[in-house]
């Protein structure tokens, strides 16, 4: 006897008898074949999880399973894809079903009719481990993929293609007769291994100024990103994919907006990546479920995401993925939970959501790849979190922390006076800053340590006094401390501002970056000197550096020497009231 | 799905939800109509299709039903809207039925009320300006097709003034054809009196739908009023090819019946005892805003919500918060002081501003021109709470002047009353409070924007 639905609740289905399924096999389910998953056995009821809209499923339904967990399909075409939760093409959907998304539709997550050209790494008669390299396909002029002996496979090649093929192909044989696929399945909440997981050793550079200099990410880091609405979330993640180093971006759209993924998909096409001169979409993978999407393939979208990371991190690759939002996959989870009766925790969530969390930015690292020849590939894992009512105390905030290396924590009073990046520098962190210096003082600037030092002292001491001008008035400070007033502002407007919206100060190189610190740092000294000196606030030239300094941050990379030498030219006039004050007092 | 079934009896009656036992083949979603002896039938939902026991959520009110007198009819359907052109002008109730003393409308299709989730690769981001004729909105909150921008409103603040005035000034480039749906949600016949009188009489109404479900209706079907509402503005957009605005008024009484519905199934509550899908279920119908590839119309949200004791980190402001893209919030001291539209344009803010303004649009410099004044307008009410706290003796010269500012920019900008200004007015009058002041207050304007004003000497 066949198993049938026998109830079916929002997401969740029953089905009787099923004995012969093992937990997490998918499961097609009703006429229209709705894509679920098997998440609990009891007697010979299963109970399913529906990872689509299960309005018009009813009792009755046949259920069919396939044998086999939820898997992601990797190989090339990845690159440049928008997927849904669970894998599916969303344009080629398009394509099938029309505009809006209905329930049952499938398409193959990757391109069956596309040809790639092979170019193999192995000759006949070499011997091969998993991991090891077989061939290369240029994905995208950006992405180089590399095609690799699966899991569990050695022995010595037989045949090895060199030409077109398609996914579907295999790329050639074992003398045992195995084939070795072009692509595969990998279940996508099992972690892809490594070799040996390395330490931290240089910076994932994001191009933006407050992260670089002030919270680094390491690559092969994590850092959580919480703010409440409107704080800048989405901006910071969609700079990062824009601007970040990597040579992988994996988007995770997970319970958000529309609009935003439309947003990305007509940007990422026209805008350049200055390191390879290409459009940054040919390096970027978007997985998105966006709110309204079904909420079962919103859990399922991060893990998702996070296995094709781990695919071309195996290649030797570095990876970046956003997540926007994990809270969004915290809730879906609890919704889940919700149904199916479990014993809820703090505020809902189930009592594991913190582990599973934990777990996922496990997956984040830098590693040795498996496999030969040597290959070092990292993943960075950007995860925006949500936190009701822009309270930082509610668990997945909480959960968050506990896990990431860094926090770039984002402010609503911030965001209100438009201070952009909204990164409250009181309370973020990197506990990747230290280790990164040497690098950053290698390759950036060797003064960036003590200017870094500087601007920190800089922001604190501001942070006191201004809580003390709110009391007093900044009219009745002394001249000193009214200095430290007034540079702490340019730097918080235009050191640690960027605004996402204009082309130049979009992103910063470290070079550009470099130069402001220095330029603000010059400027304190140089105005702090001449108040030594017996020279007035109000005498010194400083909104004309503030305002040279403002040319700077807007400059793109052609103007930039020559603006910041007006700005150091300000810094000159500064100085130059100090011999004039000095000179009249002699 | 299949036929019509019809059973006997009902095993259980709690709240809004009947129990009955041993149906067959019966679907999730699937609506029921009930029957009892001397009574309208009234309307119900599966929310739970069993083999042994299916619950059906009863759509209007359950007093003086009898569990073992009912009759129970599985319609083998899932709910389905009319839609068509024809609607408009009509006025329906939250579940489509006509109040208008018409006959009900035939319409050209029928749509799933529930919606299906447009295909983000299908979207085409919005960017076309909406001239609402609101300075506080035009110039500093831009609205454009295919947004959702709700109003943040307080407990008696004029929020269905507001949209009524929208409503009936709104204009799109190139004078496209353009509807309004209006989805009145648990509102009083008073509010809705304030809302339609504004421009019944004048042209607005006939390209306008409503859909009313109000105070005295049963407040089920308030969770059906804005779906339905959004299934006919789907189909003006993406079949008619109009472009849509689409009032919903008010949310809140919309979460309040969803925290009930949740509370009568005994599910855990949530964050205030708000159900934890809510950011879910909100999203269900505020991402039913957007434009697709090819289809011509557009579908633009302008929902309404009151903030529960005026606070932002409510809950219910706080979810939407999450899900629009942006928002316009009213401030309880503007009202107070006579301002209309009292827009605090502090916490305001369209997050699509960007992709609507700029040359060929509205005016080139807009950008700069919204944020110098946005920048001067924050300066100055610092100014206003520190001179409070310190005396007008702590204040800098500039700090005087923004201070100054700020009482010009709401008396002048904001303060337009129920007159029409078009974007050129709107940039007009920011531009004469900028004038009013030394050009080294104006940091946010290079040379070059400041010279390319209109009226600038040469
Ligand atoms: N770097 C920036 N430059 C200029 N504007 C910014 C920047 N960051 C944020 N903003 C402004 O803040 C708005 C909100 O940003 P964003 O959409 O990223 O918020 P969010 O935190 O993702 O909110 P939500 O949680 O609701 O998704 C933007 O639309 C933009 O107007
Ligand atoms: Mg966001």
């Amino acid at each position: 006897m066949s198993a049938t639905v026998t109830r079916v609740t929002g997401t969740l289905a029953e089905a009787r008898p099923l004995r012969d399924g093992a937990l997490y096999d998918l499961v097609r389910v009703g006429e229209r074949g709705l894509l679920g998953e098997i998440i609990r056995f009891t007697g010979d009821t299963a109970t399913l999880q529906i990872y689509e809209d299960t309005t018009g499923l009813a009792v009755g339904a046949p259920v069919a399973v396939t044998g086999a967990p939820l898997t992601a399909a990797l190989g090339p075409g990845l690159i440049g894809a928008i997927l849904d939760g669970v894998g599916r093409p969303l344009a080629r959907l398009a394509d099938a079903s029309g505009d809006f998304i209905a329930p049952g539709a499938t398409a193959p997550t990757l391109d069956p009719a596309r040809r790639w050209r092979f170019t193999p790494r192995v000759a006949v008669g070499d011997a091969v481990a998993p991991g090891d390299v077989l061939g290369e396909i240029i994905e995208t002029p950006s992405v180089t993929h590399r095609v690799l002996v699966p899991a569990g496979v050695r022995g010595a090649i037989a045949a090895i293609a060199d030409g077109e093929l398609t996914v579907d192909d295999p790329v050639g044989r074992l003398v045992d007769g195995t084939p070795l696929p072009l692509a595969h399945r990998w279940p996508i909440r099992t972690p892809r291994p490594v070799a040996r997981r390395l330490p931290a050793d240089r910076p994932l550079v994001t191009g933006q100024r407050v992260f670089d200099f002030l919270f680094p990410i390491a690559l092969g880091g994590t850092v959580a990103v919480p703010g409440g609405f409107g704080t800048g979330k989405t901006i910071v993640e969609h700079a990062l994919a824009k601007y970040a180093d990597a040579d992988v971006v994996v988007f995770v759209g997970c319970g958000e907006r529309g609009n935003e993924m439309a947003e990305v998909l007509e940007q990422f096409p026209r805008l350049i990546d200055p390191r390879t001169g290409r459009p940054i979409m040919e390096r970027t993978v978007l997985v998105v479920n966006t709110s309204n999407m079904p909420v079962v393939a919103r859990e399922a979208s991060v893990y998702l995401g996070v296995t094709i990371a781990e695919y071309y991190r195996d290649m030797g690759l570095t990876v970046a993925v956003m997540v926007d939002s994990l809270s969004r996959w915290a809730e879906a989870l609890r919704d889940i939970g919700a149904r199916l009766q479990e014993m809820p925790g703090e505020e809902g969530y189930p009592t594991y959501m913190a582990s599973r969390l934990g777990a996922l930015y496990e997956r984040a690292g830098r590693a040795r790849a498996v496999g030969a020849p040597e290959r070092t590939g990292a993943i960075t894992l950007v995860c925006a979190v949500s936190p009701p009512g822009g309270d930082f105390s509610e668990p997945v905030t909480q959960a968050s922390l506990r896990v990431a290396g860094g926090l770039w924590a984002l402010d609503a009073q911030l965001a209100r006076a438009r201070q952009f990046p909204a990164v409250d520098w009181a309370t973020s962190y990197s506990l990747y800053a230290e280790a990164l210096l040497p690098w950053l003082a290698a390759n950036a600037a060797p003064a960036w340590p003590s200017l870094r030092t500087r601007v920190v002292a800089l922001l604190q001491r501001d942070a006191e006094l201004r809580e003390i001008a709110s009391l007093l008035g900044a009219e009745e400070m002394q001249d000193g401390d009214r200095l430290v007033l007034a540079i702490a502002s340019t730097t918080r407007e235009h050191l640690l501002g960027q605004n996402a919206f204009d082309p130049n100060d979009a992103t910063s190189s470290l070079a550009k970056t470099a130069r402001m610190a220095a330029l603000i740092v010059a400027a304190w000294d140089a105005a702090a000197a001449a108040l030594e000196a017996g020279a007035e606030l109000d005498a010194l030239p400083l909104p004309a550096f503030r305002r040279a300094f403002a040319d700077v941050r807007r400059a793109g990379p052609a103007e930039l020497e020559a603006r910041a030498v007006l700005a150091d030219q300000a810094i000159a006039a500064i100085t130059a009231v100090t011999a004039i004050g000095a000179g009249g007092a002699s | 799905m299949i036929v019509t079934r019809t059973y006997r009896g009902a095993h259980a009656l709690a709240g809004a939800l009947l129990y009955v036992q041993h149906t067959a083949g019966v679907a999730i979603g699937e609506e029921v109509v009930i029957r009892a002896p001397g009574q309208a039938p009234r309307r119900g939902q599966v929310i739970d299709a069993g083999a042994d026991v299916t619950v059906i959520q009863v759509l209007e009110d359950t007093l003086g039903l009898s569990p073992a007198r009912v009759e129970i009819e599985l319609t083998g359907a899932t709910a389905q809207a009319v839609v068509g052109k024809e609607l408009l002008g009509r006025a329906l109730s939250g579940v489509g039925a006509p109040l208008d003393d018409l006959p009900p409308p035939v319409g050209a299709a029928v749509r799933p009320v529930w919606g299906a989730p447009m295909n983000p690769s299908r979207r085409v981001p919005p960017g076309d300006f909406i001239e609402t004729g609101i300075s506080a909105i035009d110039g500093l909150n831009t609205l454009v097709r295919g947004q959702k921008l709700p109003v943040f409103s307080g407990a008696g603040l004029p929020a269905l003034e507001l949209a009524a005035q929208i409503v009936e000034h709104a204009r799109v480039a190139g004078g496209e054809p353009f509807a309004v749906v209006f989805a009145a949600i648990g509102i009083t016949a008073r509010e809705t009196r304030l809302f339609v009188d504004r421009f019944r009489g004048s042209r607005a109404l006939e390209r306008t739908v409503l859909f009313l479900n109000e105070t005295r209706d049963p407040t089920i079907e308030q969770l059906l009023v804005p779906r339905h509402a959004l299934a006919e503005a789907e189909h003006l957009a993406f079949d008619c090819g109009m472009h849509v605005l689409v009032v919903m008024a008010d949310v809140a009484h919309y979460c309040e019946t969803l925290r009930q519905v949740a509370a009568a199934r005994d599910e855990v509550p949530g964050r205030r005892g708000y159900p934890g899908y809510m950011y879910t279920d909100l999203a269900s119908l505020f991402e039913r805003a957007g434009v697709l590839a090819g289809r011509g119309g557009s579908v633009t949200q302008l929902p309404i919500l009151t903030m529960p004791d005026d606070d932002i980190t409510h809950p219910i402001p706080d979810l939407t918060g999450y899900i629009t893209e942006g928002q316009i919030v009213l401030s309880r001291a503007l009202h107070g002081q006579g301002v209309f539209p009292p827009i605090d344009v502090l916490p305001s803010l369209s997050r699509l501003m960007n992709a609507g303004i700029g040359a060929g649009k509205t005016a080139p410099e807009h950008r700069r021109w919204a944020d110098q004044l946005y920048a001067l307008y924050a300066r100055g009410r610092d100014a206003r709470l520190m001179a409070s706290i310190v005396g007008e003796g702590g204040l800098s010269e500039p700090d005087r002047r923004a201070r100054d500012f700020a009482v010009e920019f709401e008396r002048a900008l904001v303060a337009q009353g129920h007159t029409r200004r078009t974007i050129a007015e709107t940039i007009a009058v920011g531009w004469k409070l900028l004038e009013a002041l030394p050009r080294t207050d104006l940091e946010r304007l290079d040379d070059e924007t400041w010279a390319r004003r209109p009226g600038a000497a040469p």
